[in-house]
């Protein structure tokens, strides 16, 4: 970038300075070829070594200090920009709803009812499922992964794992509702039939795109967040622990329940967490998937359910300037969700410090 | 050091995207890329570009006569999007689009001044009905393909109070049919949509004792299953037995869906065909002035053999004030679709206009400026 950081092209290109550079006698030496430069940057450093580092450090150094300095700032700035655009477009909005925002329970913008009741508990309440489902799972895969498995197949199937991450949500969504639907509906039938006392297995039909359906798909899309962070912590399981359970007699999976899992119970609530702030902003398999319905049922297996995002995703392409503040309003409620869910996380993580390495 | 060696990774991605968001921003307005005169093949015809979008209900229409009429005059270019009416009526307003496809004539209280405004100070914005599009009522049921509902029964089955196949109301309806004693999936349109609008009209018109939820784009009945835009209802109604659904008979012939017969006000279970709807549609009035074309449907229409639930959907476009440098193509495409483009329609699914009404915008289209 500066000449005198670059002798070789200085000397070539702007013979004029010559006369202000400080390593006159290289001035004669043949250049041209990267082992002459080579030579002479050797030479240079062998004669005036404390000059030549201060300038690099007052050109390189500094830019890219600089750089990396904006780059961290320019992360603050975006966030407080969101918070405040959501800010911003909300509170006409929500001024303008003739009912409570955060009671109602339907969206009808054009009449100035809509609330986010309903997006809101579907929004946990798919979350929460999803994690049920999917946080089993991905503990077994996890100590498989660290504690069963051979390694060559062990780093073949975290490979697979990670690949499941790379799967875009909107194929995740399209296999729900093209190929998932029917076998989940035949679920549901099943378990309304079996366990239709539990009240979550209540309904009587029509099945299909139900919680049940959104709540499945949203598990395979955390479960490669979770199973890599548990995995993570379960290889750092100190061997001596390990050691000393097996050498008191404990069997493989005794060894696990009394030195691995008690270690490692911080980071797979982490992880957990983590998987959570997922599935609460997934939104286009969500949108695909689920009734999109606005209303609160605790019943997994009815078609409906809606959440905050997928509400977005629906009625976005509609809406006038008013119904997208009222999107943008059930947005900020998301963004609030999703920041507890976060400092929730972090919060544990650093109660426990030997598992920041791990994020 | 792991970590910021990834800080700066993402700082540097940061940078990229901004950069690329700042360059992607303003492709939507194209200027004409030739010059408008008409010296096309035909005098009708005229070059240039024209960017439209809206109404998904008219998108295989417009499809149509936007492949013939490019096929008739090389050199001219018109751009449909099936966004979505209000998105196409928005679009309109913004500028981003020089004609709109609605299912729902504009809302007097912001959509149109809105438009008005888009056209200049004293300009306003017309509405031309273009297209009939009859919406077939579609049930998959498996072993029985031939259903009819009256409006009551159907503002029961969407409002929640009727939820088996075996119902008695649906018995009623079709004395002779073996009905399952399945589950009645009653899926709607979840975004905003004027075939919503236009359904429920129907259904508080003509079945205001059973159906309490006035008319709207969005969807007000609680429960059912939502879908988005007419094909996910399509496509959702195919593949879930038990299914009922309101469709845009295009979407109806395109899958291949069982319509059923919907009891008209003289008591005769009508099918859906481009004769029957029109037949509504030729006692809808016009109540637009001038150039406006504005239609108000009578679902309780007395025409004997009518099929009752159609929509009309519209191009909404400046009356005066249009960019110059379009008018021309603005002109001859819309004529065209007014003139020779409607005998095209009724193999897509959608029924022509009745011929006065034909005529009406025929002249609208000519007064353009």
């Amino acid at each position: 970038m500066n000449p005198p950081s670059l002798p070789g092209s200085t000397q070539s290109a702007e013979p004029p300075e010559r006369e202000q550079s400080p390593w006159g006698p290289e001035r004669r030496l043949p250049e041209s070829t990267p082992a002459a430069d080579a030579a002479t940057t050797r030479a240079q450093e062998a004669r005036v070594p404390v000059d030549l580092g201060r300038r690099k450090s007052l050109n390189g150094e500094k830019l890219f200090r600089w750089l990396t300095t904006g780059s961290g700032a320019a992360v603050l700035v975006i966030i407080v920009a969101i918070a405040v655009f959501l800010i911003a477009k909300a509170i006409p909005a929500i001024q303008g709803d003739k009912v409570n925002f955060l009671t109602e329970k339907t969206w009808q913008v054009p009449d100035r009812v809509f609330g986010v009741a309903a997006l809101a508990f579907g929004t946990v309440y798919t979350a929460v499922i999803a994690l049920i489902i999917a946080v089993p799972v991905a503990l077994g895969i996890a100590l498989c992964l660290s504690h069963y498995a051979h390694r060559t197949v062990a780093t073949t199937l975290g490979f697979v794992i990670d690949l499941l991450a790379a799967v875009p949500s909107i194929v995740f969504g399209l296999w729900g509702r093209e190929y998932l639907i029917d076998p989940v509906r035949d679920l549901s039938a099943w378990l309304h039939k079996y366990f239709g006392w539990i009240p979550i297995f209540g309904s009587d039909g029509p099945y299909g795109k139900s919680i049940l359906l959104g709540s499945l798909v949203l598990a395979i899309m955390i479960l490669p967040i979770i199973t890599a962070l548990s995995r993570e912590v379960f290889q750092q399981t100190p061997k001596m622990n390990e050691e000393a359970a097996l050498a008191l007699g404990a069997t493989k999976w005794e060894m696990i329940r009394t030195a691995v899992l008690p270690y490692g119970r911080p980071g797979l609530i982490a992880a957990t967490i983590l998987g959570l702030g997922r599935a609460l902003g997934e939104t286009i398999a969500l949108a695909m998937t689920l009734g999109g319905t606005f209303v609160i049922s605790w019943d997994v297996v009815e078609v409906g359910g809606n959440t905050i995002a997928a509400n977005i995703a629906n009625h976005f392409g509609e809406a006038d300037d008013f119904g997208r503040g009222a999107l943008i309003a059930s947005g900020l409620v998301l963004f609030a969700i999703t920041l507890v869910v976060n400092v929730t996380a972090r919060v544990i993580i650093y109660r426990r410090r030997e598992f920041r390495s791990a994020l | 050091m792991k970590l910021k060696r990834h800080g700066i990774l993402a700082g540097v991605m940061l940078t990229a995207a901004l950069a690329l968001a700042a360059c992607g921003s303003d492709n939507n307005t194209d200027s004409p890329t030739a010059g408008s005169s008409s010296s096309g093949a035909s005098a009708d015809c005229a070059t240039g570009k024209l960017t439209a979008q809206g109404s998904t209900a008219q998108t295989n229409a417009v499809a149509q006569w936007v492949k013939d009429f490019q096929a008739k005059c090389s050199g001219a270019t018109v751009d449909y999007q099936g966004t979505g009416s209000g998105a196409g009526i928005q679009a309109f307003g913004g500028g981003t689009a020089d004609f709109a496809g609605s299912d729902s004539p504009m809302k007097a209280a912001d959509e149109q001044p809105k438009a008005d405004a888009r056209c200049g100070t004293g300009n306003k914005a017309i509405h031309l009905p273009m297209v009939i599009g009859p919406i077939a009522v579609v049930t998959n049921l498996s072993g029985v393909t031939d259903l009819q509902f009256s409006a009551s029964t159907l503002a029961k089955i969407y409002s929640g109070k009727i939820t088996t196949w075996d119902d008695a109301a649906i018995k009623a309806d079709n004395p002779g049919a073996t009905l399952p004693g399945t589950k009645i999936t009653a899926i709607h349109r979840q975004d905003s949509s004027g075939t919503n609008d236009n359904f429920t009209k129907y259904l508080s018109k003509a079945a205001a004792a059973d159906w309490t939820y006035d008319h709207a784009k969005d969807w007000k009945a609680p429960g059912g299953q939502g879908e988005t835009k007419s094909d996910g209802v399509s496509t959702a109604v195919a593949k879930t037995d038990g299914a009922i659904a309101y469709v845009e008979w295009s979407f109806a012939i395109a899958n291949n869906l069982h319509m059923a017969k919907i009891k008209n006000a003289s008591g005769e279970f009508t099918a859906l065909s481009a004769d029957s709807a029109g037949k509504t549609i030729a006692s809808a009035k016009v109540d637009g002035t001038g150039n406006d074309l504005k239609m108000t449907i009578d679902y309780n229409t007395p025409a004997a053999g009518a099929y009752p639930i159609v929509l009309v959907t519209y191009e909404i476009v400046c009356e005066k004030g249009n960019q110059a440098d379009k008018l021309p193509l603005l002109k001859s495409f819309l004529g065209y679709a007014a003139g020779d483009g409607q005998a095209t329609l009724t193999r897509l699914g959608y029924a022509p206009l009745p011929s006065d009404v034909q005529a009406k915008v025929a002249a609208s289209v000519k007064a353009l400026a």
